[in-house]
């Protein structure tokens, strides 16, 4: 809230691990298929869901390694 | 209809009772003076990381979500988990751009994206095109959210003809409206703690629950027939189901927090660091949305839509009625009443935010700046209450006389509208690079030229795009928005040119954006 130098950037390298969520379900062809399934749900189904999980352990890893 | 369900409703409206209470109670929560505007319309910007979650999370994951999408896979299958994608890939813009917005706006003492525009390129008919971009794409959401509580009032059995048939809908947003009238965002912000519970307790139920009555998964996709289980496989010279579904989850989660009521919830955050964290665990709403969609095919294995007690039901809101009648059909009374209390709850804390928003947007972005220049704060918070009660009022008028089928159909066309405010707000957060009028072109561009493909294809929100000899069928928002943005960077050299010796009126420096 002043204009003292800020202390630390805000870009960092760290948010490149991003693209990896926006690659994994962005490209349906790695996906859309029923095999295999998991306690009955067909792969489309679980692997999105898997995804949700995953996104938000990357994007608590981003916030634990970029902010003080 | 079938009969009323008398255990159902008495808790219902227990609950809905309960919520009331707390709507009007929330004006002394965190006590501020209600005639400022950014205390009535912005909570103060006090909420920390939680209260924020459930905030934002009551917010952007709406009742007519949870009737919609479900109903979606319910009657198309596969492409409904599009919701699943679209709120993965929201979060990385909420991490990366929004802190900076909030940082910008908390300096300037800007509430809405028409104010950051307004002081960032100094253009106010830009902001007025962002103002009015915001508002109407909002009118017709609040109105969806109505829908909501007209599927789950008309589940419990409440029927009537003429006005007595809207009755109920009408009580609750007289509440509704009283309510955001006294106490502003803090009486969703409140009421959205108790709702988001009940929707979570109704949702991880019903996960375990229902599938064992059904025999389990394995039993419940063999149900669902094979073309609607998976995308279909595109064909030669195409991107085909792909495409579409791709460009829906990325430009769905583009124009997502450009929404007036989604800006609100961000910028009524204690600080960035709350955001940031919310990226991170706002995917715990994002998870029950994906088990919600598989509700669908819960209905779909159950067979309700072939159960003569819910033929009336799916006759008067077509596959909306799906998870009603699977939550009748699975569940004792007193649950029902939790879960359609949920519902119906959940509808009232986006309406509210919604309203909110759109008024704070009028007040700043068009009262303020073209009707009355230099309004006390009094008079300024005042302009915003009267507002948001014409807002939601126009909502239930749409809603009672208008069929609902138009209001989905604007509401699909609101999406593509307010994406075409992301080249001045998300971008202007990053440059001031771009030229004011430019935009305001390129914005133009975007919302004519997505209206008229939109049009083109019957109001549907796919477009293909043909090419070279090849088919792109994809999400006529993105396709719209690259051409704005086009727009606006080949002319911005051209205005610059024009007008030489430009003044620079950015207000903002680049110390503001960050924390």
């Amino acid at each position: 809230m002043n204009d003292a130098p800020p202390k630390r950037r805000t870009w960092s390298w760290w948010h490149l691990l991003f693209v990896v969520q926006f690659v994994a379900v962005l490209w349906p062809p790695f996906y859309n298929s029923a095999e295999p399934r998991w306690i009955g749900i067909p792969f489309f189904y679980w692997y999105q869901m898997l995804w949700v999980v995953i996104s938000a352990v990357i994007t608590a890893a981003i916030y634990l390694a970029t902010d003080d | 209809m079938q009969d009323v369900n008398w255990i159902a409703l008495s808790i219902f409206v227990l609950l809905f009772g309960l919520i009331s209470w707390l709507g009007f109670a929330a004006a002394h929560w965190r006590k501020g003076d209600l005639d400022l505007l950014h205390e009535w319309g912005l909570g103060g910007r006090r909420f920390g990381t939680l209260i924020t979650w459930f905030l934002v999370g009551g917010d952007v994951y709406t009742a007519y979500t949870f009737i919609a999408v479900p109903a979606l896979a319910f009657g198309a299958g596969a492409v409904a988990f599009f919701a699943v994608p679209y709120t993965i890939v929201i979060y990385p813009f909420l991490f990366l751009v929004f802190p900076r917005l909030w940082n910008v706006c908390r300096k300037h003492g800007y509430i809405t994206a028409g104010d950051f525009v307004r002081g960032r390129f100094g253009n106010r008919w830009l902001a007025l095109a962002i103002a009015i971009t915001g508002i109407v794409a909002t009118m017709p959401y609040i109105a969806l959210q109505l829908v909501g509580i007209q599927v789950v009032v008309g589940a419990l059995g409440i029927s009537g003809s003429g006005l007595a048939a809207d009755l109920p809908l009408i009580i609750a947003f007289l509440v509704l409206a009283a309510f955001t009238y006294s106490s502003g965002l803090r009486a969703p912000a409140s009421i959205a703690i108790v709702k988001d519970i009940l929707i979570y307790i109704t949702a991880f139920t019903a996960i375990i629950v229902i599938p064992i009555e059904l025999g389990g998964f394995g039993k419940i996709f063999a149900a669902v027939p094979p073309q609607k289980l998976l995308l279909a496989v595109p064909g030669p010279n195409t991107t085909g189901a792909y495409g579409s579904y791709a460009t829906l989850a990325l430009g769905s989660a583009l124009a997502l927090f450009l929404y007036p009521h989604s800006l609100t919830g961000i910028l009524s955050a204690s600080s960035g660091h709350a955001i940031r964290r919310n990226a991170a665990m706002l995917p715990g709403y994002s998870f029950m949305l994906g088990l919600l969609a598989l509700f669908g095919f819960f209905a779909i294995a159950a067979g309700v839509a072939n159960l003569p007690e819910y033929a009336a039901g799916f006759k008067q809101f077509g596959n909306n009625f799906a998870v009603p009648a699977l939550l009748l059909h699975s569940f004792p009374s007193w649950f029902v009443g939790i879960a359609f209390a949920a519902i119906g709850i959940g509808a009232l804390v986006p309406a509210a935010i919604m309203s909110i928003a759109a008024a704070n947007l009028y007040t700043r972005n068009i009262h303020r700046e073209f009707i009355n220049k230099s309004p006390s704060d009094r008079q300024e918070s005042q302009v915003a209450k009267w507002v948001s009660l014409i807002v939601k009022f126009g909502a239930l008028v749409f809603i009672v006389f208008v069929p609902t089928q138009y209001a989905i159909q604007l509401q699909l066309l609101g999406g593509i509208w307010i994406i075409q405010t992301l080249p001045s707000v998300m971008l202007g957060v990053y440059t001031r690079w771009f030229n004011d009028w430019a935009l305001l072109l390129g914005w133009a561009i975007g919302i004519f030229a997505g209206t008229a493909m939109a049009v083109a294809v019957n109001l549907k929100a796919a477009y293909p795009l043909a090419f070279g000899g090849y088919t792109f069928p994809g999400y006529i928002a993105v396709y719209t928005v690259i051409l704005n943005l086009v727009v606006a960077i080949l002319l911005t050299p051209a205005f610059n040119a024009l007008v030489a010796r430009r003044v620079p009126a950015d207000q903002t420096a680049a110390a503001d954006y960050r924390a």
